[in-house]
């Protein structure tokens, strides 16, 4: 699903140089759930931009489902970005007075659905995060959890290659962070759906089937996790 | 994707803030309608001039005594200069093609009194076509009449006001006035004519026969070395192509009565209805511009809120650009929503504008101080 070959960031600041991204390479195969994780400033959220066809890398090579997608151009980039991926945000990052369906309805109206056809996929989208009956209310009308299955639904509703989620629980309370992570796991579990975390929070990067570690924009650890937690069931103490 | 979905996208954003939307459209809407309602009101001070001085008639000429101005430097001693009855007498027997009508006028103040009631009103020394040349129409009785001018009657005719405020709503028609002691029957009552857009109505006036006028009441003042004097002499053309020639006889006639040679100053002027009328015009018109350019310039300050209002919304919304960007957003349709959104306001706060400044126009008409025209 992914392929990276020695992807590298370099910003230029002034005269100094800053090497954001340092040489990664790691494939991420169809129906895996990862995480990546690292402490601020390690170089996780460029490598999440990079992933996101948000930014292109300075170097190196990274395939996309089979895309060549470091020489795309802005307009290409977007498409793919529509078509391809899934974001979920920390914030969740909702168009405030607009309804759930609108805001899920968002990603099908810039892919160039209308209609019945949009509406019909963006429903469906809602059901599936278990938010068929809450279609009309804006934002503001719902809790924080719900705001974030929105955000999935949003996420899922082009049916992208992957999901990519920065930080997913990071404004939620533990309870219903839970729930967010059981919904990633079903997700992943009866849906088959590529699914990359990027997390500094180690208990929900127990969550998943692996984890990356980054540092100083280097990849300092790629291991499987042979019993990923099971979303529900009781926390244990280190 | 379609442009009219990112049409409906653009409309989404502006509806989903609503108060944002409404004070950046707030500007470009009191821009509008102050240029709106000050042009119109300019345009309808304009005609409100314009036709009342063609309701004098657009055909008259006015001779009046005076020396050109001439420029700074120009000057030397300011000699008092008069036009004589004898000038009018002249011009009545030389001028005989294309001439409607000549009237002579002497005006003077005077203080005039019915019962206990006294007022100060211009009386007007002049001849039956007065009425004519000036555009009155008689409300009661009839106007001076040649007879009265030969017989020198002492007969009055009132203008509407002054009517007014010596009888109040009764008949005055066979009453009698005193002017400065001199007691005149009322013989006719003038209809109300208005302002005539120079201040000072042409309703409050009195007129009488001129002969009776120097005959007595003006005694002195209306000579000068023993010759009668008039203020002006009126003479309406009758038609429109003729005016310059009978305005050069004129010019010639008087300067010759006067003995004034090729080389010296006319020492009295003609003026036709139509010289007054595009200095005015002239005058009104800078008016306008002068109103229309601050209207202008408080549309510009809308503009520029709305220009302002779009930048400070791109800053605080960055974060939705940047969603808008990840669910796939290309940068054209982002820069394509932002147009429209400017756009719509801009477009809607200029017709809610034109409305508001239509509606300020038509609120002006109404109240009655001046009729604005709305030109499209």
């Amino acid at each position: 699903m992914i392929q990276t070959e020695n992807l590298t960031k370099v910003y230029q600041m002034g005269d100094a140089e800053v090497r954001a991204l340092d040489g990664a390479s790691f494939n991420v195969d169809k129906g895996e759930m990862i995480a990546i994780m690292g402490p601020s400033g390690s170089g996780k959220s460029t490598l999440m931009s990079i992933i996101g066809c948000l930014d292109a890398p300075t170097s190196g090579k990274y395939i996309l489902d089979g895309l060549s997608v470091e020489n795309m151009s802005e307009t290409e980039l977007a498409e793919v970005r529509g078509r391809k991926i899934g974001f979920v945000f920390q914030q969740f990052n909702l168009l405030a007075r607009t309804s759930a369906l609108e805001n899920v309805m968002l990603p099908l109206t810039y892919a160039g659905f209308s209609g019945k056809d949009r509406n019909d996929r963006a429903l469906k989208a809602l059901d599936r995060v278990g938010l068929g009956k809450r279609t009309h209310h804006t934002p503001s009308e719902l809790s924080g959890g719900q705001q974030q299955r929105v955000a999935i639904a949003r996420a899922l509703v082009n049916e992208p290659a992957i999901i990519l989620a920065d930080e997913p629980t990071g404004a939620l309370d533990s309870k219903t962070g839970v729930e967010i992570m059981e919904l990633f796991q079903s997700l992943h579990r009866d849906n088959g759906q590529t699914v990359i975390l990027v997390t500094h929070d180690a208990y929900v990067a127990r969550h998943t089937d692996r984890i990356i570690k980054l540092s100083d924009g280097k990849i300092v650890s790629d291991e499987v996790n042979k019993n990923p937690i099971k979303a529900g069931t009781k926390r244990e103490e280190e | 994707m379609l442009f009219s979905e990112n049409f409906k996208i653009a409309i989404r954003a502006l509806r989903a803030n609503k108060l944002r939307s409404i004070l950046t459209m707030l500007g470009i809407v009191i821009g509008v309608a102050t240029v709106v309602a000050l042009l119109s009101i300019g345009k309808g001070v304009t005609a409100n001039i314009t036709s009342s001085i063609q309701s004098n008639g657009s055909n008259l000429l006015t001779v009046s005594p005076g020396r050109q101005q001439t420029g700074p430097g120009g000057g030397g001693s300011q000699q008092a200069s008069y036009l004589y009855y004898a000038d009018y007498q002249l011009l009545q027997r030389s001028l005989k093609d294309d001439i409607a009508a000549i009237v002579p006028s002497y005006q003077s103040s005077y203080l005039v009194d019915h019962g206990n009631d006294s007022f100060t009103v211009n009386v007007t020394g002049t001849t039956k076509d007065y009425q004519k040349t000036n555009s009155y129409e008689v409300a009661e009785g009839r106007f001076i009449s040649d007879g009265d001018n030969k017989a020198e009657s002492r007969v009055a005719v009132l203008g509407a006001e002054t009517a007014k405020d010596l009888f109040g709503g009764l008949t005055a028609v066979g009453k009698t006035i005193s002017i400065k002691g001199v007691k005149f029957e009322v013989v006719g009552v003038l209809e109300a004519k208005g302002s005539s857009g120079f201040g000072g109505s042409s309703d409050d006036a009195v007129f009488i026969p001129l002969e009776t006028g120097y005959g007595k009441l003006f005694g002195s003042n209306a000579t000068y070395n023993d010759k009668k004097i008039v203020n002006s002499i009126s003479v309406s053309v009758a038609s429109t192509e003729a005016m310059d020639n009978v305005s050069a006889q004129i010019e010639f006639l008087i300067r010759r009565a006067h003995k004034l040679t090729s080389s010296d100053e006319l020492d009295f002027n003609v003026l036709s209805q139509s010289d007054l009328l595009s200095t005015l015009t002239s005058v009104t018109q800078t008016l306008t511009i002068f109103l229309g350019a601050i209207a202008g310039i408080s549309l510009l300050v809308g503009g520029i809120g709305i220009m302002n209002i779009m930048l400070v919304s791109v800053t605080e919304r960055t974060k939705e650009i940047g969603l808008r960007k990840a669910v796939g957003a290309t940068k054209n349709q982002i820069l394509t929503q932002f147009l429209i959104e400017t756009v719509t306001l801009s477009l809607l706060g200029g017709i809610i504008g034109i409305l508001l400044g239509v509606g300020l126009a038509l609120l002006v008409t109404l109240s009655g101080a001046f009729t604005a025209v709305i030109t499209a």
